[in-house]
């Protein structure tokens, strides 16, 4: 009974708080390593923007294991809320930098310009390419980066919640609520993509990676800054989330995954802890999308097609679900790979009769490559931590998701 | 024909002084205008060519109208240039046809009417043309008079009626009179009853012609106006006030733009009226100064908000019918509305033809899907990319076949073959690991999905390929003016019933059928019954596949083959199996049907943007699984429940 | 006093009569056994009862202001005070005995409150796993257990909840002679405070629990009384020989 007087978090295995200060040390390290590289012309200022935005792309990797991974959801509609965060911030980005330009522009004249006078010129520079100069609803509030700031968080918030609220209350489960989540992206990106969405359609938000207030910046700092800022929301957001899934919270979540209906029997509404899960977990992606986006410098409605946000399960499956550093592995490794590749990085083979030309092969090595991780390697990348661990994981033999109910041992089956 | 056509002119228009006048007489009264005629001056030539009713006129017309006639700086007469050889022309008699004399190039001078005046001298050739032997060149007349009516035209339109034989261009000709008697007839009884006769009529120069009886113009003054009015016009205030003012009734209102036009065109320097330019940075700021320029008389005074109430109280604005008989425009309001009733039947009517052929699509699009998904439970991302191997399989038999009818007898059969490969290939690879995995499948098959889209591209490259119909499926079916599809979409929709057909055909009467429901149902009590449930999913699959690669050319008849129209689908078919009640043929086809009715009619609200009809449909079905969690055709019972 | 008051319920699946008119009242507190043939409704008047699903007609009246709970959702139900055991053990096997326990502890039950909370009375839950003989094991994953260690871990976890009427479904299959003799008591204790319902087809089992019987038959009540009262009733012969 000595142990019943121990707090409950003490009980817990002391593998997951191993493996935050770990990944939390790792982090630190290679801000560091990057920071020094930077500052020595070792690396440009593109590759510490690439490094930033790969951060920023693992930051919603995790998001997405914990409601995947841990919550069960599988949810193919979380970039929906990353490009979401990104559109939010780009309004201020664009609407503050349009307002310099057009008051530089009209401080030329004699007369100085009435707030009227610049908000059409501003209306004009922004909406011009989408013919029209009015000034929809939706930017009321792009004039102002803490107003702006607040909607990074409330947007994507209030869409999750509401999303959420309609589909887990009608208790749609498993492959069709990921089909459910599908659509919902596609319907967002479809919206943006209109001429009168408010968001110049499929042109985006561009000049995005210029910050209004350090246009005398070098974009050296400003992406090193960037970088920073990236790493330290993935570092908060990793131990927001491991404080999550651990505790009581992270064993409900884990039990909603294993078996809904048995965790509604013990008194749990269900419905409340997903609602939760999902809606923290798309403010976060939000938020990695509005640092994401300044660092990209454009935002467009493709951004929030379907694939992207199938990309990101494929990450969180590579890097193994169900831990949290595994997304964040999968995340990195993937993104930072396909750049690899794509930009022509990898020489090509030539076989004599045909050459493999990565930038075209890559796709289809990607594929192929993922087929493999789902068929053999389950676990993962993350599922090489247990090999170098000699961990059996025994807390971790069945299979994962919520698809076959409640991992049974033989003897419990049926 | 032209001859009592002829006889019918010379009685019905008189002007008996020309009547006996030589061809060549007329046009040597009017010699400058034939030589070098104007859009003005031209009328009277062929007024009195009409009127002289010689039966050479047409041709002359013709060859007018197509540059042949010259004069002769010779003897000042008109000809018609024959042939021309070495720099001498033959000279043809306009009257008699026969060739008369030769003249040097450099004597003739060409007449050369621009292209209005040829539009000018066309119309007055359709009226030989009503009559011309040949039906084509009769319809070309007619369809000359209907570009531009005219009174005119009446007369000898209602002669030609009575020889017309052939009977739709008899029907043609009543319509077009209708049309122009309504518009310009002589009597009020005759054009109420031409209006009248219009009601049924749904052709566009119909309704172009009553509501060109319905052009209004929209008056402003202090009394009721007098003349057929049609009634009061409803403005906002602005608009209104907008109005009196370009009338020229009432002051503008100082606009932010005016006061700031004033402001510098008032400037002194870098001050107005004593006023720093530096500090007019707001609106209040530079209304001040704009005052200050009133009051000194430098600019028009602000019009006050009780000004324009009191200028807009006294004003009233009317719309007046440029047709001053009201019986006519009456009759054309009743017509008009009763043809508009008509138009949004058939509208109505197309809409549907439309909708129906967009579910065919969806359909075939998923109905594959319905059966992996549906009737297996796999969910396979890589579906639309079956759709597109049957697609390149119809493309890639094109190049090898030219003939396209016999290459798409070989193309369907063929991509279901490759498809159904592809698909059984899958199965055994991959899928079969996964089988209690569903959302682990859907991430592998989405690997596949990419991979086989990225070898397509690189096989056939990023642009798009054509898959030619055969040449009895080009063209459309047309109803009238407002009905019409084409026989591809046709083709589409017959085939779409047809896999419909076969499946419930295989589902429900074949061996297959039997044992795919029976794994369905309970893998572990078909396999004790000697089911090879391995067997039965390989073979659902192949067919779910397979069928998604005859989709795949039919689709691609219809769109373009390119390696993303897969990815286009899939989520759409998804849906469309979701909505429908997965597990169930008749589910994907009310789905299908669903989703189609629903874009075309909320696309039919605002055709313009299909994209917003998109993005609603998908909130709409986003709703709609709250209601109906289960789809349209729902199963039910204690197992639906588990 | 009444706790539970069944009244009338049907239900029917894709024409199948499961329960027809299905009436039952138990008081608390108070020790009921539940039998019946296969088919008989026994588990899906469990599923009524907590929620699971929706009768077609009929009430079901909870408690001193007899609420209908017709319509309420299951975790509404669980957190009112019905706790339930299901046949299969379905504890979560990836999850260890403690985290199974610490769920399953009387607490408020809302996101924030388990977000926030500290995860529960320690002594308590290691007093209930004291009870069912898992003290030993709370550090182990639960798909580690014996199929009886399983069955005494769910047990456990409807002791947690602290509910107020405990639908035991077939509590002592695959235990021990001891075991099922400790479960016995256990239940029998349990009824001296709390309403208790238990489905067992185990005749053995239900005579030494020593209690009120009820006998379902199609849907329906067929007998009611002490085991020996309703064994000797010819309907209940019928059912039970005549099949």
């Amino acid at each position: 009974m000595t142990d019943a007087t121990l707090s409950y978090r003490a009980q817990r295995p002391p593998i997951k708080r191993t493996s935050t200060m770990i990944f939390l040390g790792t982090l630190t390290v290679f801000v560091v390593l990057v920071t020094v590289l930077s500052g020595a012309d070792l690396i440009s200022t593109s590759f510490v923007k690439l490094l930033g935005k790969t951060l920023c792309l693992a930051l919603a990797a995790v998001a997405m294991d914990v409601v995947w991974g841990y919550t069960g959801i599988l949810s193919l509609g979380h970039m929906a809320f990353f490009g979401l965060g990104g559109y939010m911030i780009g309004m201020w980005l664009m609407w503050a930098r349009t307002e310099a330009i057009v008051q530089a522009n009209l401080a030329t004249q004699s007369l100085p310009p009435t707030p009227a006078e610049l908000r059409d010129a501003i209306g004009g520079q922004i909406f011009g390419v989408v013919g029209t100069s009015d000034i929809p609803l939706i930017w009321s509030f792009a004039h102002a980066l803490p107003l702006q700031l607040i909607l990074v968080v409330a947007v994507p918030g209030l869409l999750a919640l509401v999303f959420g609220w309609l589909a887990f209350r009608s208790r749609v489960t498993g492959v069709y609520l990921s089909i459910l989540t599908q659509a919902m992206t596609l319907a967002l990106s479809l919206y943006l993509f209109q001429n009168d969405s408010g968001l110049r359609g499929n042109n985006g938000l561009s000049g995005l990676q210029n910050i209004p207030g350090f246009e005398n910046t070098s974009q050296a700092w400003i992406s090193l800054t960037f970088f920073w800022a990236s790493a330290l929301a993935l570092g908060l957001g990793y131990l927001l989330f491991a404080w999550v899934v651990s505790g009581r919270m992270g064993s409900v979540l884990r039990a909603v995954r294993d078996d809904e209906a048995r965790v509604r029997f013990l008194g749990y509404h269900v419905e409340s802890f997903k609602l939760f899960a999902f809606t923290l977990t798309a403010i976060v992606t939000g938020i990695a999308g509005a640092l994401y986006y300044p660092q990209a410098g454009i935002i467009n409605p493709g951004e929030v097609a379907p694939i992207a946000s199938i990309y990101l399960a494929v990450w969180v499956a590579i890097g193994g679900r169900g831990r949290l550093y595994g997304a964040a592995i999968g995340a990195i490794a993937v993104s930072l790979l396909s750049n690899w590749f794509t930009s022509g990085g990898v020489p090509d083979i030539d076989l004599g009769f045909y050459e493999i030309r990565w930038t075209e092969w890559w796709l289809v090595l990607l594929g192929a490559g993922f087929v493999c991780v789902t068929l053999f390697a389950p676990k993962g990348l993350g599922g090489l931590v247990d090999l170098i661990a000699r961990r059996t994981d025994p807390d971790r033999q069945g299979a994962y998701g919520p698809d076959t109910g409640a991992k049974r041992t033989s003897e419990g089956a049926e | 024909m032209i001859r009592f056509l002829l006889a019918f002119l010379l009685t019905t228009l008189s002007a008996p002084a020309l009547a006996q006048a030589d061809l060549q007489t007329i046009l040597q009264t009017h010699a400058d205008e034939v030589e070098s005629p104007g859009r003005r001056t031209v009328a009277p030539v062929i007024e009195d060519l009409l009127a002289s009713g010689l039966p050479s006129v047409p041709m002359f017309l013709e060859a007018w109208q197509g540059r042949d006639i010259v004069r002769n700086a010779e003897d000042g007469l008109f000809y018609i240039a024959g042939a021309e050889k070495d720099d001498t022309v033959t000279l043809i008699d306009i009257a008699s046809k026969e060739p008369v004399a030769t003249a040097p190039d450099a004597a003739l001078s060409e007449a050369r009417p621009n292209g209005g005046v040829r539009r000018v001298i066309g119309a007055a050739l359709v009226q030989f043309r009503l009559s011309d032997p040949d039906p084509q060149a009769r319809r070309d007349a007619l369809a000359s008079i209907a570009r531009r009516p005219d009174a005119d035209q009446i007369e000898p339109l209602r002669g030609s009626l009575d020889t017309e034989e052939n009977a739709r261009i008899r029907a043609e000709k009543e319509r077009l009179l209708n049309i122009l008697v309504a518009r310009f007839g002589a009597t009020t009884q005759a054009r109420v009853d031409a209006i009248e006769a219009l009601s049924g009529s749904i052709t566009p120069d119909a309704r172009a012609a009553l509501a060109q009886i319905l052009e209004t113009e929209e008056g402003v003054g202090t009394e009721a106006p007098g003349g057929n009015v049609a009634g009061p016009v409803t403005l906002s205030p602005d608009e209104a006030y907008a109005r009196l003012v370009d009338e020229g009734l009432a002051p503008p209102i100082v606009t932010p733009a005016a006061i700031r036009d004033a402001i510098l065109a008032n400037a002194e320097g870098d001050s107005v009226a004593g006023i720093p330019l530096a500090t007019l940075n707001t609106d209040a700021a530079r209304r001040a100064a704009y005052d200050r320029l009133a009051t000194d008389g430098r600019a028009s005074p602000f019009v006050t908000q009780a000004q324009v109430d009191a200028a807009l109280a006294i004003h009233r604005f009317d719309a007046i019918y440029t047709e001053a008989d009201p019986a006519v425009t009456e009759a054309a309001l009743a017509s008009l509305s009763a043809v508009e009733r008509q138009v949004a039947l058939n509208q109505t009517a197309d809409l549907a033809l439309d909708a129906i052929s967009l579910a065919s699509i969806y359909f075939l699009a998923a109905i594959g899907l319905a059966i992996t998904f549906g009737v297996m439970g796999v969910i396979n991302m890589a579906h639309g990319e079956f759709i597109m191997m049957g697609a390149y399989t119809g493309y890639v038999v094109q190049q090898f076949v030219p003939d396209y009818t016999l290459s798409l007898v070989i193309a369907l059969p063929l991509a279901f073959v490759v498809a159904a490969a592809a698909g059984i290939a899958m199965e055994r690879l991959v899928i079969r690991h996964l089988y209690h995995r569903p959302l682990e499948t859907l991430l592998a098959t989405f690997g596949i999905s990419i991979a086989l889209q990225q070898l397509a591209k690189n096989i056939f490259g990023t642009q798009a390929r054509p898959l030619t119909s055969p040449g009895w499926l080009s063209g459309q079916w047309v109803a009238n003016e407002l009905v019409s599809i084409s026989y591809i979409r046709i083709a589409i929709f017959v085939l779409a019933l047809a896999f419909l057909e076969l499946l419930l055909f295989i589902l429900n009467r074949t061996r297959l059928g039997l044992e795919v429901r029976a794994v369905t149902q309970n893998p572990g009590m078909a396999a004790s019954m000697g089911i090879d449930p391995d067997r039965i999913n390989m073979l659902t699959f192949g067919l779910g596949s397979g069928i998604a690669g005859i989709a795949g050319v039919a689709i691609g008849l219809y769109a373009q083959v390119t390696s993303e129209m897969g990815a286009n689908y899939i989520v759409q078919s998804f849906m469309t199996v979701v909505v429908g009640g997965v597990g169930n043929v008749w589910g994907t086809l009310a789905g299908a049907g669903l989703i189609g009715v629903l874009q075309k009619t909320i696309e039919g609200f605002n055709p313009s943007n299909t994209l917003a009809a998109q993005t609603y449909m998908i909130l709409f079905i986003i709703l709609f699984i709250q209601f109906r969690p289960r789809g349209i055709v729902a199963l039910r019972g204690r197992a639906a429940e588990g | 006093m009444s706790l539970l008051e069944v009244d009338g319920i049907s239900v029917t699946f894709d024409g199948f009569r499961a329960i027809n008119g299905l009436s039952f009242v138990i008081a608390e507190p108070e020790l009921r056994a539940v039998i019946g043939p296969n088919g008989a409704g026994k588990t899906t008047f469990m599923d009524i009862v907590t929620g699971k699903t929706k009768p077609d007609s009929g009430k079901v009246l909870w408690g001193e202001d007899n609420t209908n709970l017709i319509g309420q959702s299951e975790s509404t139900i669980a957190r009112a005070g019905i706790g339930r055991k299901f046949q299969k053990p379905t504890v979560f096997e990836d999850q260890t005995v403690r985290e199974n326990l610490s769920m399953a502890l009387k607490d408020r039950r809302g996101p924030f409150a388990v977000l926030f909370g500290d995860g529960g009375n320690q002594a308590r839950l290691m007093e209930i796993a004291e009870e069912v003989g898992l003290a030993a094991h709370v550090a182990r994953s639960a798909g580690e257990l014996s199929h009886g260690q399983k069955q005494w871990l769910e047990i456990g976890m409807l002791l947690a909840q602290e509910p107020r009427l405990l639908l035991v479904d077939e509590p002592a299959a695959g235990m021990t002679p001891e075991e099922r003799e400790h479960t016995t008591d256990l239940l029998k204790r349990l009824a001296l405070k709390h309403a208790v319902v238990v489905v067992e087809h185990d005749m053995e089992f239900v005579r030494r629990l020593d209690c009120r019987v009820t006998v379902l038959h199609e849907g329906r009540v067929l007998a009611e009384g002490s085991l020996d009262h309703v064994t000797k009733n010819q309907d209940v012969i019928d059912v039970y020989l005549g099949r």
